[in-house]
C-alpha cells in the first residue's frame, strides 16, 4: 500500500515546519535524566511545547479549511447582493437584494428547487430501504461474506462519469437495454431522456446504483454491533423474523438511519454530475424542458453557461438556507421523537 | 447537529489485519445461518451491481451503428482496442489521467496527513476553545461545495492560475469529514496511557505524533486515503468550472466526449472504460480494507 506510506513518509518535514521555532524540543526526549526542574530552560521548553502543540497541530486544518471554505462562504454571500457578471468581472455593482428576487420571481428556479426535491426523495427513499435490506442479508452466516461486500460496492468505486454514461446509453429510447427488457415483459418503452418522471427516474437510478451498497456497508456495521441477547428474548417471546427485524433491529438502527438520512440529503442538494452528464449537449439545462434541472445544474447554468455570478451566488445561498431549514426540522422531529419514547 | 449523537462503531485496536470476515466467524455461533432464498437474493444485488460494469466493456467492444440496433449486445465484439485508442485520443485521456493522478494522490496525501494532526489534537489534547472548533467542524461538515465555488473561481481568475492544477489541488487540501473521521478513530484506538507515557520519558510533541500517533492511526489513514483518493477522482463541479479541454481531469475529458456533437456510442463507452480503471484496480487491490474502513467508521466521503 504505498499511499499511506507517502502518507506517513510526510509528516516529518512538515510536522517540523509546523513547530520549527522549537529546535531543542526533539532532544529533550534523551534527556531524562532529573526531574525537570533541573534544567529551567529545557522544561519552559517542555512546557511550551505542551501548550503550543494543540494549536500547531489544528492550525493547517483550520487555515487552509478557513481560507477555502469559510471565507468563501461569506463572499459568496457578498457576491450574492452584486450584480457580477462573468464577461466583465471587474464591474461589480452593488444590486441588494435583487438577484433574490430575481430567483423568487424565476420559474427555473422553483422549477430546480421541486426538481431537486422530487430527485431527492425518489433516489433516497429506494436506495436506503434497499441498503437496509440488503444489510440485513449480508447479517446473516454466509459464504464469502467479504466477496459479497466487495461486490456490492463496486459501483461506489466508479468514476460518475462513467457510470452515467453507461446508464445514459442504457436509457436511449431506441436500442437501449432498459426499453428492450421493459419490451421482452410487454411495456411499451418509455422515453428516458425527454418525459418528467422518466428522466428523473433514470437520473435518480444512477445515485441508487452507486451508493446503495456504501448505505448498507454503514447499516452492517450498525446491525453487528446490536446485542444478540435482544434478539435471543425476542424470540423466547415468540417473535418472528420479521417481527424480530421490525421490533429490534429497526429501533437500534435508529441513529444510524439518522445519519444516513442526512447525509444523503445533503448529498441529495448538491446533485450535479450525473443530471449534467445525462442531458449530454444541453446538460446543464437538465433536459429539453429543464425536467430534471437540479439546484446545482441552475447554479452551474446561471454561473458559467450564461454568465451571471452573483445569480449564481444567490442560488448557492439559497441552497444553504434549505440546507439549514432541513437540518431544524430534523433536529426538531429527533427531539420529539426521543421525547415520545 | 446530528452527528455528534451517532453511535460510530468503532475499530478494535490492532486493526492492522481487520478482515470482517474473520470477527463475524468469531461470534458466529448465535448468528443465523444465510437459507438459500438469502443467497437468490443476493446473487440479484450482485448482478445489479456488476451488470452496467461489464456491459460497459461488452460495449466498449462494439460499434456505433450496432449499439444503436435492436436488441443490444449482450457479448463482445471486435472492437474494443480501435474504441480504446479513439476514446485515449479524442478525450486526451493520457493527459486527464496524469492531471487526475496528481491532483487525487496530492489531495490525498495532504488531507490525511492534516487530518490525522488535527484529530488528534481534538482527541486527546487539551487546548482552548478545542470543543467550539471541533463542533464548528462536524457543523461545517453540511455546507455544500456550491458555497465557496463563485468567490474561489474569482481569486483563481485574479492569479492567472485559471486552468491550472493548483485550482483544482487547493481548495481540497483539507476536509472537515476527514479530521472528524480520525478524531472519531484516536479516541479509541490510541490508549492516553502511551502518550502520557511519553511525555514522562521527556518527549516532544513532534516524536509523539511520529512515534506513537502515527503507528495508532495507520490503519485509518489508509482508510482515509482510499476513501478521499475515490472523492477526489470523482469530483466533477469545481474542476469542470476550473479547468478547460486543454488540461482537464478524467472527469471533465470524459464530459467532453459524451457532450460531443458527433458521438460514437462505442468510443464513449470506451473512454467510460478507461476512465474508471485506475480506481476500479485500486478497488480490487484494496476493497476489503475499504469496506473493513466503512464498517468501521460508519461514515460518508
Amino acid at each position: 500500500m504505498t499511499s499511506p506510506k507517502q502518507a506517513l513518509a510526510q509528516p516529518a518535514s512538515s510536522a517540523d515546519a509546523a513547530s520549527g521555532s522549537q529546535p531543542g524540543a526533539a532532544r529533550g526526549a534523551h534527556g531524562r535524566g532529573g526531574p525537570a526542574g533541573a534544567d529551567s530552560w529545557r522544561s519552559r521548553l517542555y512546557r511550551w511545547d505542551m501548550k503550543a502543540s494543540p494549536y500547531a497541530f489544528v492550525a493547517p486544518f483550520f487555515v487552509l479549511f478557513g481560507a477555502f471554505s469559510l471565507v468563501p462562504l461569506l463572499y459568496t454571500a457578498w457576491y450574492s447582493l452584486h450584480d457580477v457578471q462573468l464577461s466583465s468581472l471587474d464591474h461589480q455593482t452593488w444590486a441588494g437584494l435583487d438577484n433574490y428576487k430575481n430567483l423568487l420571481s424565476s420559474d427555473f428556479f422553483w422549477n430546480a428547487l421541486q426538481n431537486t426535491f422530487s430527485i431527492g426523495l425518489i433516489s433516497t427513499v429506494p436506495q436506503l430501504l434497499a441498503a437496509i435490506w440488503l444489510a440485513h442479508l449480508l447479517n446473516y452466516k454466509l459464504r464469502g461474506s467479504t466477496v459479497w461486500r466487495v461486490v456490492m460496492l463496486t459501483p461506489y468505486a466508479t468514476s460518475v462519469a462513467a457510470a452515467t454514461l453507461v446508464f445514459t446509453l442504457l436509457y436511449s429510447w431506441d436500442g437501449g437495454m432498459v426499453n428492450w427488457v421493459l419490451h421482452f415483459f410487454g411495456v411499451d418503452p418509455v422515453n428516458w431522456r425527454e418525459s418528467d418522471w422518466g428522466s428523473q427516474f433514470a437520473v435518480s437510478s444512477i445515485v441508487i446504483w452507486r451508493w446503495t451498497g456504501y448505505n448498507a456497508l454503514i447499516y452492517l456495521a450498525a446491525m453487528q454491533a446490536i446485542p444478540t441477547d435482544l434478539y435471543e428474548s425476542a424470540a423466547i417471546d415468540g417473535a418472528n423474523r420479521w417481527q424480530q427485524f421490525r421490533h429490534v433491529t429497526v429501533p437500534q438502527l435508529r441513529p444510524t438511519i439518522l445519519f444516513t438520512v442526512v447525509v444523503s440529503t445533503i448529498g441529495a442538494t448538491q446533485l450535479f454530475g450525473e443530471p449534467l452528464l445525462f442531458g449530454g449537449v444541453s446538460g446543464s439545462k437538465g433536459g429539453s424542458e429543464h425536467q430534471y434541472q437540479t439546484l446545482g445544474l441552475y447554479m452551474y447554468d446561471q454561473g458559467w453557461i450564461i454568465g451571471n455570478l452573483g445569480k449564481a451566488s444567490a442560488i448557492a445561498w439559497s441552497m444553504f438556507l434549505i440546507l439549514l431549514i432541513i437540518a431544524v426540522i430534523n433536529l426538531v422531529l429527533t427531539r420529539r421523537l426521543r421525547k415520545t419514547q | 447537529m446530528t452527528t455528534s449523537e451517532l453511535t460510530i462503531p468503532q475499530a478494535a485496536k490492532g486493526t492492522s489485519d481487520r478482515r470482517p470476515g474473520r470477527r463475524r466467524v468469531m461470534g458466529a455461533g448465535k448468528q443465523l445461518h444465510a437459507g438459500p432464498v438469502t443467497y437468490v437474493v443476493l446473487v440479484v444485488f450482485a448482478l445489479v451491481s456488476l451488470a452496467p460494469l461489464v456491459w460497459t466493456a461488452v460495449a466498449a467492444s462494439r460499434t456505433d451503428r450496432r449499439l444503436a440496433e435492436t436488441p443490444p449486445p449482450l457479448w463482445f465484439g471486435g472492437n474494443l482496442f480501435k474504441n480504446l485508442q479513439a476514446a485515449w485520443d479524442q478525450a486526451g485521456l493520457g493527459t486527464a489521467m496524469f492531471n487526475s493522478t496528481l491532483v487525487a494522490g496530492a489531495i490525498t496525501v495532504s488531507t490525511v496527513l492534516f487530518s490525522t494532526l488535527a484529530g488528534f489534537a481534538f482527541a486527546k489534547l487539551r487546548f482552548r476553545f478545542s470543543g467550539f472548533l471541533l463542533l464548528l467542524t462536524i457543523g461545517t461538515m453540511m455546507i455544500p461545495p456550491q458555497l465557496a465555488v463563485v468567490p474561489l473561481y474569482l481569486w483563481m481568475s485574479d492569479l492567472g492560475w485559471s486552468n491550472q492544477l493548483q485550482t483544482v489541488i487547493l481548495p481540497s487540501l483539507v476536509t472537515a469529514f476527514g479530521t472528524f473521521f480520525m478524531r472519531q478513530y484516536l479516541v479509541q484506538a490510541l490508549p492516553s496511557e502511551l502518550i502520557e507515557a511519553a511525555r514522562v520519558d521527556g518527549a516532544s510533541s513532534i516524536r509523539i505524533v511520529w512515534h506513537v500517533v502515527f503507528p495508532a492511526a495507520r490503519p485509518a489513514m489508509a482508510v482515509l486515503g482510499l476513501l478521499t483518493f475515490v472523492f477526489a477522482w470523482n469530483d466533477f463541479l469545481w474542476p469542470i468550472i476550473a479547468l478547460n479541454q486543454q488540461n482537464p481531469t478524467v472527469q471533465v475529458a470524459l464530459n467532453s466526449l459524451g457532450t460531443g456533437y458527433v458521438p460514437d456510442q462505442a468510443v464513449i463507452m470506451a473512454g467510460a472504460l478507461l476512465g474508471t480503471l485506475p480506481l476500479l484496480i485500486a478497488f480490487l487491490l484494496f476493497g476489503k480494507q475499504i469496506v473493513g474502513g466503512i464498517m468501521q467508521g460508519a461514515i460518508k466521503g
